[in-house]
């Protein structure tokens, strides 16, 4: 077993392109979820249609890169408003079916042969991101700093991803301290009172799913362009279940829970796949193909949600009276 | 709040995954003696074995070997060891007018230790007049068959919704469950696939008891709100989900018993014996389960505890044991459900994950939390399915049906046979 390898590997893997896209995604969830207590299930969904409004801009249509980024916020902003119109009404837990539904709609229609020649089918799209490398200041080559190992482009990638949850962060900040982050707060823990001081609740929760599925497409931007490709398998539900996983770790309502989640998870995600996968290699596991030890680790994502769940449903930097959450 | 200590809870887990474990222990048995291999029988749609079709079997790394159908339309295939394989049919050696199988190759993964099962899916007959009308009867048969399957998860899931209020996002895992049993029961341990769905069904039922014992009960005695409890749920599909793949890879795999048999033609419709006799015990049962909903003491304290639990309880009615009838007998139908399934598209770890939105669409058309609208939405999203394949291309047929979800939803947001009170 090579430890000194495994936690390189490890600690990498935590700033690397999925933590990015996890923690830009949570950030968006945490929005929805954490301050307003919208239950959205389909953030998968607006990473898709974020990235896939850039690639089909800039590969089918062959216009340029910077309209695919407002083609891919526009549709964000359209799907928010699709899903918002028919569900802000209705009770959490019908949010959730109807978000998920339409995140598993989307993806069949992305890779549907009937839209093979728009959206590429089940390959996705490619090469829509010459024109964001081609901004890369830094000079072809891999560079180490500490543990951290990449290359000019995934360094690239990294510098842009985290200037952008530190942005985000920075407008989540900002905003759940003003009177519109009150306001949100106040719905989620009783919209009945918030109604009764004349605010218009379903105008803020409709804001809310707005602003929390920008936070989600630039995740989708960046997932699309660290990847260099768009595919529809990659937005399937198991995302946004992630997703949640990430921003619970880390404490829903919460700036940096998002940040701090994304660290942690993508560590340990990394850390539990190569750890099991040495173990079986070097014959210390011998009931298990190494196949069979990548599948365990989603295993263990599914029994870690359900015992930080029931244990520590405010995660590390939450609190545990905020998040008192219920349909009924 | 009552005291619940951590270790309950582990305790639970292991039984819950404990239950997969003896039967990944059975698997482990008699079927590995034989060694890889790749084999199949070759059938035509009417039944009747395919003789001398070459069938040939290559992988990367240069192995190649092929093996032609004997006259039961058999052939199996030895390969070197675990790993990818393609398995191509020789279209030339096909009969005359046999239609060319629509996937092939098929590409194929070989688990250590056990043959892996390959079905070639000879194309549709021809037939001579096929009118739109002809289309519509057999799919509307199609789609009650499918609508029936939704029903046996369905009802399961309303009845404890409307009795927790949990919304059970791991309800399809309880059809895999049903379903992947009975496969163990069936292949590995040799019993006919009747034997077998029983004791599969029988098996879930304990599941549910399992989970509501272990898992959910204690939950609500720690007095976990909805929400939390609908994402524990979340994440126990997602390791459920997984364990099912370790244990059972990730191919499909079909049951021992009546895989291909021929359709017997009503007019327009043609139908398989064990179809028709899955449909008919699926109606039987439900039927059934309606009739103890309306007149057994039982049934009237569910819908009692349904409609307000407090006051249910109040009225002396043992709240905490029709939550486990419940459980347990919603869970065996959802096994009996993905053991129906299973009998059409053969048995894969995500069948249920795949059906858990169809049947969250069924429930909400009917009207959550009651069970007689869960049935009718189930055969209208059921039937809804198949004909839009009139009009629309199969592979987004689903989308169909979620669509309509989310309209209902926007227009009627308590479902066909709901109340108001109940969306908040």
């Amino acid at each position: 077993m090579d430890w000194g390898f495994i936690f390189t590997t490890s600690l990498s893997s935590a700033i690397g392109i999925s933590s990015i896209v996890f923690c830009l995604g949570a950030i968006g969830l945490n929005i929805q979820f954490g301050y307003t207590g919208l239950l959205n299930f389909g953030q998968a969904a607006f990473l898709a249609v974020a990235g896939y409004g850039l690639a089909t801009t800039v590969t089918t249509l062959g216009l340029n890169f910077w309209l695919g980024i407002v083609v891919g916020m526009a549709a964000t902003v359209v799907l928010a408003l699709l899903l918002g119109v028919p569900t802000l009404r209705l009770r959490a837990d019908y949010l959730a079916i109807v978000t998920i539904a339409a995140a598993e709609i989307l993806r069949l229609t992305l890779r549907s042969v009937a839209f093979k020649d728009t959206f590429g089918g089940s390959d996705g799209l490619q090469q829509f991101s010459d024109a964001f490398y081609n901004l890369n200041p830094i000079s072809p080559g891999a560079y180490d700093f500490g543990p951290f190992k990449y290359n000019e482009k995934s360094w690239w990638v990294i510098i842009v991803g985290w200037s952008l949850v530190a942005l985000w962060s920075l407008l989540v900040f900002l905003l759940m301290r003003s009177p519109f982050g009150r306001v949100l707060r106040g719905i989620r823990e009783d919209e009945d009172a918030v109604r009764s001081l004349g605010k218009n609740v379903y105008w803020y929760k409709m804001q809310a799913l707005i602003l929390g599925g920008l936070g989600g497409a630039f995740a989708g931007f960046m997932l699309a362009l660290g990847q260099s490709a768009v595919s529809p398998d990659a937005y399937a539900t198991n995302l946004t279940f992630l997703i949640y996983v990430v921003l619970i770790i880390g404490g829903a309502a919460r700036v940096f829970g998002p940040i701090l989640g994304a660290l942690i998870f993508s560590f340990l995600f990394q850390f539990v796949d190569v750890v099991l996968d040495q173990a079986v290699n070097t014959g210390v596991i011998t009931f298990m193909s190494s196949t069979q030890a990548a599948q365990v680790r989603l295993v263990m994502v599914g029994v870690g949600l359900m015992l930080l769940m029931i244990y520590r449903p405010q995660g590390i930097l939450g609190d545990r009276k905020e998040l008192q959450l219920d349909a009924r | 709040m009552v005291h619940w200590p951590v270790t309950r809870i582990i305790a639970l887990l292991v039984a819950a995954l404990g239950l997969l474990g003896t039967a990944a222990v059975v698997s482990a048995g008699p079927a590995n003696a034989e060694g890889e291999a790749v084999q199949g029988t070759l059938r035509d749609l009417a039944g009747a074995p395919v003789v001398g079709v070459t069938i040939t079997v290559t992988n990367d790394s240069g192995f190649e070997d092929s093996d032609v159908t004997n006259a039961e339309g058999a052939w199996i295939v030895e390969v070197p060891g675990p790993g990818q394989y393609s398995v191509l049919l020789d279209e030339e050696t096909l009969p005359d007018g046999t239609t060319p199988p629509t996937v092939n190759p098929i590409t194929t993964s070989a688990d250590p230790g056990t043959p892996r099962f390959i079905n070639f899916r000879l194309g549709e007959r021809e037939r001579n007049v096929q009118t739109r009308w002809d289309r519509a009867a057999q799919l509307s048969v199609e789609g009650l068959r499918f609508g029936l399957v939704l029903a046996l998860a369905a009802v399961g899931l309303s009845l404890i919704y409307g009795t927790t209020g949990l919304t059970n996002f791991a309800h399809g895992e309880i059809m895999t469950f049903g379903a992947i049993a009975t496969w163990f029961f069936n292949v590995n341990l040799g019993i006919n696939l009747i034997g077998a769905a029983v004791l599969g069904v029988i098996t879930s039922g304990i599941f549910g008891w399992v989970q509501e014992r272990g898992l959910w009960r204690p939950l609500r005695r720690r007095g976990t709100g909805l929400i939390a409890m609908m994402i524990v749920s979340i994440g126990f599909a997602l390791a459920l989900a997984n364990t099912y793949l370790i244990i059972f890879g990730g191919a499909s795999r079909p049951y021992g018993d009546y895989d291909s048999q021929a359709g017997i033609e009503f007019g327009a419709v043609s139908l398989t014996p064990k179809d028709m006799i899955s449909m008919v015990i699926a109606a039987v049962i439900l039927a059934l389960a309606g009739l103890a909903l309306l007149k057994t003491r039982m049934g009237k304290a569910t819908r009692a505890v349904a409609d307000n639990p407090a006051l249910a309880a109040s009225s002396g009615i043992d709240v905490d044991r029709v939550i486990l009838v419940v459980w347990i007998t919603g869970a065996a139908l959802a096994g009996l459900g993905g053991v129906m399934l299973a009998m059409t598209q053969q048995v894969s770890y995500l069948m249920g994950t795949q059906t858990l939105l169809l049947i969250f669409a069924a429930v909400t058309l009917g009207g959550l939390g009651t069970a007689f609208g869960a049935l009718v939405g189930s055969l209208v999203v059921g039937m809804l399915i198949q004909l839009s394949t009139l009009w629309i291309n199969p592979e987004l047929k689903n989308v169909g049906a979620l669509l309509v979800m989310i309209i209902v939803l926007m227009v009627r947001p308590q479902g066909i046979l709901g109340r108001r009170s109940r969306v908040g």
